[in-house]
């Protein structure tokens, strides 16, 4: 019984980990240089808004629905929550946005009166409405995992952008375009 | 001052590593050939000095000096002590500088005691190593100084990542740095073998320990970071086939292929070039791995800090080390001949199957980690889960673990299944009893089923080559082998298990209230706040019953850190014999309810049993080869000693 040669690699297979290397490293360029959104979108961008009717998160104010944002002009929806220590480094840039004359509603999840109460005297109170999410239901709804979070909404009551995390100084100018967009 | 210091350690590592390189390509040729004899030495300082550079890190972390910028960032003064000081890789600054800090070791060791190489293979080798090293210190002192000074000081720190703060992290990442920069050493060996074209068994022999390991090191990793994940993060699985759970794993899939072919390279100086190919391989996966994790190229549940510059830093160094290899591999892979003939029925083809599966499923997750990024620069958003992953991964993992019940059984060069097959009847009707046993169960989807059925044979075959053994005089190495390849058969089977019969169950109750979930019954009694050293939790308090045992308490917590403020789920597990119940205390329904949720997952505690047995059988088998290997040098150097004496 001969024993078989063990097949030889043809030339080109030599080559082709080398071959497979330089598509992965231009793979990577594009990805490194395309200004990337790295943020996990939620699926709702381009739906429009789940159902939701909140009971008013302080007494004397509105409540908040849903169908309150379909009045035809965009809106902000910030979700926020009085314990939460990157809503105040955003709070200046809502009060901006407010003094712009941009309509902002608020959600607030799992707050108490007497804490909420003291956030906005403390931070200012750029909002319309504030509904109270205490179980962050709606929120869940609205595919937002945590606060603050901002969305844009158009007059017909479609989501039209995200933004997770707080509102820095930098992004108040592209929030500015979006309600731009969303209003056309 | 410990800062400064510690920064002028890594800046003479970084020129001791660039003389070791200069010397050794020097000491390659005949008019440098004076300078190679620096190159041990050298080697060995600079591991030192990146060490005391580590520990220079360790120390500013351990008092919590706010002035150094990546403390103030990473820690914060109310921290346990423990994790004060894994904050000091807790961070990419950091976590950078331990890797060339073992890498700088590793080097060092090799240069104190390897003595097996011929002594041009060992330069070229060195030099590699101090080529790769120095890529890394270069992206250290100019990217991410982790010495950096801040002015002001800060009155705190941001505090660590609270999901990071738990023992079993804390130790998590320098275990799998071990492994990765293990492998660094078997790509540099490849590398001096490729360069000198000395490859052979005696090069085999010399890589295999390197290899076994970083290899133990990234099964423990591996193992540690999947049970980490699972009672950590609070959503009862062990694997999500996310990018940074792939980076850790494909350099174990390249680096068991390795294993096996260094071996074949060792008993029977076959599979040249291919071990030479795997060796290159294993540490670009390794290196893949962590430029996919730290250059935030993908989005992954176990958020890093991610910063695109620094990617394009590690990308370049990508591409100079592994493109480099790559090219001095194609250049030089027709030069080194493939060795001895074997026939397909043999231990090595065994092996050789064993290898091409494994490269297969590498290439597979490889595939799925980078797809998404593929269908991003096409303009869709995907992600890939485990849907792609299990089933195709499982189409070559079946048949390699079939191969694996039969390889150990043949002999090497040349041998027939009809003398194994006796061997094999057991395992078959194992395997058989198995199937027969789970349709009678019914309702198991059908990957669960295949490795059920899989697992009780492959456990027998697994012990198979024991047999006809004296126990007491088999050499470690095959101890090893029996256990570790036990040890996968024990994982299947807790993974399958764990697949095929959890119950789950979300429930909203009231204290007082019962709830049943598998064999378990669940009370709630109370809900209390609790207070931590940087925590508050609340914590719920259930009676859980297993079938009429006694009751047993369980305390769930959801925890709110404040420094940086985020919520996490500590969940509870109680392990019993055959499986694990494991409950999470979510949040707070109407009326007075609390959310819990409860799994029974029965063997589930195998995966990882099974996992350590697989790194016990390497460390078995790593003993067994320096062991041997060190019999070897002292008979060496007898030999050496009586001629010496002769001659006068």
């Amino acid at each position: 019984m001969s024993e078989p040669t063990p097949p030889k690699a043809p030339k080109w297979a030599i080559w082709l980990p080398l071959v497979l290397f330089v598509a992965f490293v231009a793979l990577v360029m594009i990805g490194l240089y395309r200004p990337a959104d790295r943020n996990v979108a939620s699926t709702l961008v381009g739906k429009p808004m789940p159902e939701f009717q909140l009971p008013p998160a302080l007494p004397g104010r509105p409540g908040l629905n849903s169908r309150q944002f379909a009045n035809g002009s965009p809106h902000l929806l910030n979700i926020f929550a009085s314990w939460c220590l990157p809503c105040r480094v955003e709070a200046p840039q809502l009060a901006a946005l407010a003094r712009a004359g941009v309509p902002i509603e608020g959600i607030s999840v799992r707050d108490t009166t007497e804490a909420l109460q003291g956030f906005l005297a403390e931070h200012g109170d750029p909002f319309q409405r504030i509904g109270a999410d205490d179980d962050g239901k709606v929120q869940l709804a609205l595919g937002s995992s945590g606060v603050p979070e901002t969305y844009v909404i158009d007059g017909k009551g479609v989501i039209r952008y995200q933004h997770i995390g707080e509102i820095r100084p930098e992004h108040v100018p592209m929030i500015l375009d979006k309600l731009k967009e969303a209003a056309q | 001052m410990i800062a400064e210091f510690g920064l002028a350690a890594l800046w003479l590592a970084a020129a001791l590593a660039a003389l070791q390189l200069v010397a050794g390509a020097l000491g390659l040729t005949r008019r440098g050939e004076a300078l190679g004899g620096v190159v041990r030495p050298v080697a060995v300082v600079q591991g030192l000095l990146a060490l005391v550079s580590f520990l220079c890190l360790i120390y500013v972390f351990a008092v919590t000096d706010l002035s150094v910028k990546l403390v103030a960032m990473n820690s914060h003064s109310m921290k346990p002590l423990v994790f004060k000081i894994a904050g000091a890789w807790g961070n990419h600054e950091g976590s950078m500088l331990l890797w060339v800090t073992v890498m700088g070791m590793a080097g060092g060791f090799v240069a104190l005691i390897e003595r097996r190489l011929p002594e041009p293979t060992m330069l070229a080798t060195l030099a590699g190593q101090a080529f790769v090293s120095l890529g890394f210190y270069a992206f250290l002192l100019i990217a991410s100084n982790p010495f950096e000074r801040l002015s002001p000081v800060p009155a705190e720190g941001n505090g660590l990542n609270p999901l990071l703060q738990d023992l079993g992290l804390a130790f998590h990442p320098p275990t799998l740095y071990l492994g990765y920069v293990g492998l660094s050493v078997a790509f540099s060996f490849a590398i001096g073998a490729l360069v000198t074209r000395e490859v052979g068994p005696a090069f085999a022999r010399a890589m295999r320990p390197w290899v076994m390991g970083a290899w133990i090191f990234l099964t423990v990793g591996i193992t540690a970071g999947s049970y980490w994940a699972y009672y950590e993060l609070g959503w009862g699985g062990w694997w999500f086939w996310d990018p940074v759970e792939n980076a850790s794993l494909m350099p174990w899939l390249a680096a068991t292929a390795l294993l096996h072919s260094a071996s074949v390279l060792a008993a029977r100086n076959a599979l040249r070039a291919w071990t030479i190919m795997l060796g290159v391989v294993a540490f670009s996966m390794s290196m893949i791995g962590t430029f996919l994790v730290r250059s935030g190229i993908l989005t992954s549940v176990h958020a890093f800090a991610v910063d695109p510059e620094r990617g394009t830093f590690i990308l370049a160094l990508l591409a100079i080390n592994i493109g480099g290899a790559l090219t001095l591999f194609a250049l030089r892979a027709a030069t080194v001949t493939e060795g001895e003939r074997f026939a397909v029925v043999s231990r090595e083809g065994a092996l050789v199957f064993n290898n091409v599966m494994l490269s297969a499923i590498l290439g597979i997750v490889l595939f799925g980690t980078l797809y998404p990024l593929v269908a991003e620069a096409m303009g869709a958003k995907v992600s890939v889960g485990p849907p792609y992953f299990n089933p195709m991964s499982a189409l070559f993992a079946v048949p390699m673990l079939m191969v694996l019940a039969v390889g150990p059984l043949l002999r090497w060069r040349r041998d027939a299944f009809s003398r194994v097959g006796k061997r094999l009847v057991i395992p078959a009707m194992l395997v058989a009893a198995g199937v027969i046993a789970l349709l009678v169960i019914g309702g198991v989807a059908f990957l669960p089923f295949i490795g059920l059925a899989l697992a009780a044979g492959l456990a027998w075959a697994s012990l198979m080559p024991l047999r006809e053994r004296n126990l007491r005089r088999t050499p470690l190495p095959v101890w090893g082998m029996v256990i570790a390849h036990f040890g996968i058969a024990v994982a299947l089977f807790g993974m399958s298990s764990e697949s095929a019969f959890s119950v789950e169950k979300l429930v909203a109750v009231r204290p007082g209230e019962t709830t049943q979930v598998g064999p378990w019954l669940v009370r709630l009694e109370r809900v209390e706040p609790v207070a931590g050293p940087n925590w508050t939790a609340l914590e719920a308090e259930l009676k859980v019953r297993y079938k009429d045992s006694a009751p047993v308490i369980a305390r769930p917590q959801s925890r709110s850190f404040w420094a940086p403020p985020q919520q996490t789920s500590e969940s509870s597990l109680l392990t019993r014999w055959n499986g694990q119940l494991y409950s999470v205390l979510g949040g707070e329904a109407e009326d007075g309810r609390w959310q819990l949720r409860l799994w029974w997952k029965p063997f589930v505690t195998l995966i990882w049993l099974g996992g350590l047995l697989i790194a016990l059988g390497g460390v078995l088998a790593l003993i067994g080869r320096v062991k041997s290997d060190l019999r070897r040098l002292i008979a060496r150097d007898k030999i050496a000693d009586r001629r010496e004496s002769q001659c006068r």
